[in-house]
C-alpha cells in the first residue's frame, strides 16, 4: 500500500441528512451518514461493507455531489488536496470522478448503449470507445444496441467502459456484483482491480465481503451511517482476534463459513439513532462512556478504529 | 424492409377487421336507441316541409319510406344503402349527409386540428417546465392553474371567452366561422382565422390540463430514475439531462395521449362550436339530436367512431415506431 503518497480522497466527519416532514408540518432531519471518516490512496481498492440502510450508496452521492435536493452535507471532503466543493464536483464528474453502477437499469432504456457510452460531451469519443468495447471482447455491433438487448455480462463491461473512457481517477463501484454468477462476480471485480493497479482508487461498495476481502486492500465497515473500522483486507482474512471493532468481529462470525452467528439486536433506525456510540445497544463490551458520547476515531495496528475499547 | 411492410399489411388488416366490427355494433346499437326513441321522422320531415299534407299522402309517404317494416328490416335496408355510400338525406338541411359530413367535417377539421395540435405542443411544454420545477413557484403555480382548467366546463369557459374577449374587448367576432354578410368565396383567410381562433382555444384548454399534468408526472419519473441519476453522475446538467434523456422518454407517452384524446376533442368540439356558433360537425350532431334529425344523427355517429377510431390506431402504431422495444416484439 502507497500510504505515504497524498490521498486521493480525504472524507472526514462527513454527515448527510434528510430534510422530512414528519405529522403535518413538523420538520425532523434524519441523519443517515454521520461522522464519516475515509481516506483513499491511488492504487488501492477501499471495499465498502456493511448492511443494507447502512447508507453506503448514499456515500456515493455525497462524493459525486448529486444528492436529492432536500439533503443537506455537513463535513470536509478533499479531493488530491483542495477541498471538493458542488463546483468542483460538478467539474470532476464524469471525468475524474466515475461512478460505475450495478446493472442495466442505469441505462436510458430509449438509447442506443454506443450513444449512451459516448456520453454528452463534446467531442465525442467515439474512436476510443470502439477500442475499449472491443478490448472488452464486445462485438462491433454491441454499440447498436438497446439496453434491453444486453446480457448482464455485456451491461456490466459497458458501465466499466463508461468510467474508463474520460480516465477517471476514482472510481466509486456501487454494489457491482449481486445477482452475478461466480464467474462474472470475479471477472467484475478483476477489472477493479487492473483499474486500481493502473494507479487509479477504486472505492467497491458492496455486499459480497468474502469477496471485496479477497480484491480489495483495505475494507471499511459500514453500520447505521457511519466507518466504526477501516481495516487492511488482510486482518479480515485472518479472524476475529486482528480486527478491532465489536461490529467487525460481529460481521465475521455472521459470516457462514465462520459460524453464521447473528448477533442480538438490529442496526437503528435513522431516525432514532443512540446519544453515543452507534452500536452501543447491541454491543457486548459497552460501558457508560460508550452511551454518552461517540467515540473518537482511533489508529490502531495500521488500522482505524471508532471504539473506545477497540485493541 | 419488406418484413416492415408486410408487418405493416398486417397491422392495418387486423385494425381493419376490428373497426369495421365495430362499426356494426355502433351502427346496431344507434339504430336501436333511434328507433326507440319517440321521434317520428315521418312527422319531423312533415314539419320542415313547410305545407300541410292531407292524411293520404301522409300514409304514402310512411308507405315509400317503410316505416311500418320490422325494425331488423328497415336497418337492413339502411345498411345496404349505407354500402354503397348513401346515408340519406338530412330532414334539417334537404342535403344528402354524406356531403354535409364533409362539409362539416371540413370545418371541424381546421378547427379540431388547431385546437389539438396547440394544446400538444403548450401541454406538453408546460408539463416540461413543471417537471423541471417540480414543488418550485413555476411548477404550483402552472399545476393550480391545470386543476382549474380541467375541473372547468368547455362550454362556460367558451361564454366567458366571448364576454370579454368579444363583447368587452371587441379583439373577436361573436360568433361562425366568416364574417355575416360576405359571400363565402370573397373570405379571405385571415377573416377565417380571426374567426377560428377563440374557438380553438377553447378546446385547446380542455385537453391541456390533461396533457400538462401527465407530462409533468412522466417527467418526473424519469428524473427520479436510475438511468438519471447515472446520467447526473456522468457529469449531465438539468437541461443535457431533458434533452438526452428526458424528451426521449416522455414524448412517446405523451403522444399517445394526444392521439388517444380524438374522442374527447370530439366531444369538446360540440360543446365549443354551440357556444361559438361555429358551423362544424360538433353543432351539427347537436342540431340533429335537438330536431330529430335522424339520418344525419346516425351518420355522424358512424363517423365519429371512425375518428375516434383513427386516432387510436395512430396512437398504437406509434407506440411500434418510437419505442424499439414494443418494435421488436413486433418483429419476432
Amino acid at each position: 500500500m502507497e500510504q505515504k503518497n497524498q490521498p486521493l480522497l480525504e472524507i472526514r466527519d462527513l454527515s448527510v441528512s434528510f430534510r422530512m416532514y414528519d405529522h403535518g408540518l413538523e420538520q425532523t432531519d434524519l441523519k443517515v451518514i454521520s461522522h464519516l471518516h475515509l481516506t483513499v490512496f491511488p492504487g488501492e481498492i477501499v471495499a465498502i461493507a456493511g448492511s443494507s440502510g447502512s447508507g453506503k450508496s448514499l456515500l456515493a452521492s455525497a462524493i459525486l455531489g448529486i444528492l436529492p435536493r432536500n439533503a443537506t452535507l455537513r463535513g470536509h471532503m478533499r479531493y488530491r488536496g483542495e477541498a471538493l466543493t458542488p463546483q468542483r464536483q460538478k467539474q470532476l464528474r464524469g471525468t475524474e470522478l466515475a461512478l460505475v453502477p450495478q446493472s442495466v437499469a442505469y441505462f436510458d432504456p430509449l438509447m442506443k448503449v454506443g450513444a449512451q457510452a459516448d456520453g454528452h460531451r463534446r467531442p465525442k469519443p467515439t474512436e476510443r470507445r470502439r477500442q475499449l468495447f472491443s478490448r472488452f471482447g464486445l462485438p462491433d455491433k454491441t454499440e447498436q444496441l438497446y439496453p434491453y438487448q444486453l446480457s448482464g455480462g455485456m451491461a456490466r463491461r459497458i458501465l466499466v467502459s463508461t468510467a474508463l473512457l474520460p480516465g477517471a481517477q476514482l472510481i466509486l463501484a456501487d454494489e457491482p456484483t449481486p445477482g452475478m454468477s461466480l464467474d462474472q462476480a470475479l471477472e467484475a471485480l478483476r477489472m477493479f482491480r487492473e483499474m486500481a493497479d493502473a494507479g487509479k482508487a477504486v472505492i467497491l461498495i458492496t455486499h459480497d465481503i468474502d469477496l471485496a476481502f479477497e480484491f480489495a486492500d483495505r475494507v471499511a465497515v459500514f453500520y447505521a451511517g457511519t466507518t466504526v473500522e477501516i481495516a487492511p483486507a488482510s486482518d479480515f482474512k485472518a479472524g476475529p482476534d486482528a480486527l478491532r471493532h465489536p461490529y467487525s468481529k460481529a460481521l465475521w462470525h455472521a459470516l457462514p463459513q465462520n459460524g453464521f452467528q447473528p448477533i442480538e439486536g438490529f442496526q437503528p433506525y435513522a431516525g432514532n439513532l443512540p446519544q453515543g456510540c452507534l452500536f452501543a445497544p447491541r454491543c457486548p463490551c459497552k460501558t457508560a462512556e460508550c452511551e454518552s458520547k461517540i467515540p473518537p476515531i482511533r489508529k490502531i495496528r495500521g488500522g482505524e478504529v471508532r471504539c473506545y475499547h477497540g485493541t | 424492409m419488406k418484413g416492415t411492410f408486410g408487418r405493416l399489411v398486417r397491422i392495418f388488416l387486423s385494425y381493419g377487421v376490428r373497426i369495421l366490427s365495430l362499426l356494426l355494433a355502433v351502427s346496431i346499437i344507434a339504430f336501436v336507441l333511434v328507433s326507440a326513441s319517440p321521434i317520428d321522422p315521418v312527422q319531423q320531415y312533415l314539419i320542415r316541409l313547410g305545407t300541410t299534407v292531407s292524411p293520404e299522402q301522409r300514409t304514402e309517404i310512411e308507405a315509400y319510406w317503410g316505416v311500418h317494416q320490422p325494425p331488423v328490416q328497415r336497418y337492413l335496408h339502411w345498411l345496404s344503402e349505407l354500402l354503397k355510400g348513401n346515408l340519406g338525406e338530412s330532414s334539417l338541411y334537404r342535403r344528402p349527409v354524406s356531403d354535409l359530413i364533409r362539409e362539416r367535417f371540413l370545418n371541424s377539421l381546421t378547427l379540431m386540428l388547431c385546437a389539438w395540435a396547440l394544446s400538444g405542443v403548450i401541454g406538453f411544454f408546460g408539463g416540461c417546465v413543471m417537471g423541471m420545477c417540480r414543488d418550485r413557484l413555476p411548477d404550483r403555480i402552472l399545476k393550480r392553474i391545470c386543476y382549474i382548467l380541467s375541473s372547468v366546463p368547455t362550454f362556460w369557459l367558451g361564454l366567458i371567452f366571448l364576454l370579454v374577449f368579444s363583447v368587452r374587448l371587441k379583439w373577436f367576432p361573436i360568433g361562425f366561422s366568416s364574417p355575416v354578410g360576405v359571400l363565402s368565396e370573397s373570405v379571405t383567410l385571415w377573416q377565417k382565422t380571426h374567426h377560428l381562433i377563440l374557438p380553438a382555444l377553447t378546446l385547446s384548454l380542455m385537453s391541456f390540463s390533461n396533457i400538462a399534468l401527465h407530462t409533468r408526472q412522466k417527467l418526473i419519473d424519469v428524473l427520479n430514475s436510475e438511468y438519471v441519476l447515472f446520467a447526473r453522475a456522468r457529469g449531465e446538467n438539468d437541461w443535457t439531462i431533458l434533452r438526452r434523456h428526458g424528451l426521449r422518454n416522455i414524448l412517446f407517452p405523451a403522444l399517445t395521449l394526444q392521439f388517444a384524446s380524438f374522442a374527447e376533442l370530439f366531444g369538446g368540439s360540440v360543446m365549443a362550436e354551440n357556444v361559438f356558433s361555429y358551423p362544424g360537425l360538433g353543432s351539427a350532431v347537436s342540431a340533429a339530436g335537438l330536431n330529430g334529425d335522424l339520418p344525419l344523427l346516425l351518420g355522424i355517429t358512424l363517423f365519429s367512431t371512425l375518428f375516434v377510431c383513427v386516432g387510436n390506431l395512430i396512437a398504437n402504431l406509434l407506440y411500434g415506431v418510437i419505442d424499439p422495444r414494443v418494435r421488436e416484439v413486433g418483429e419476432s
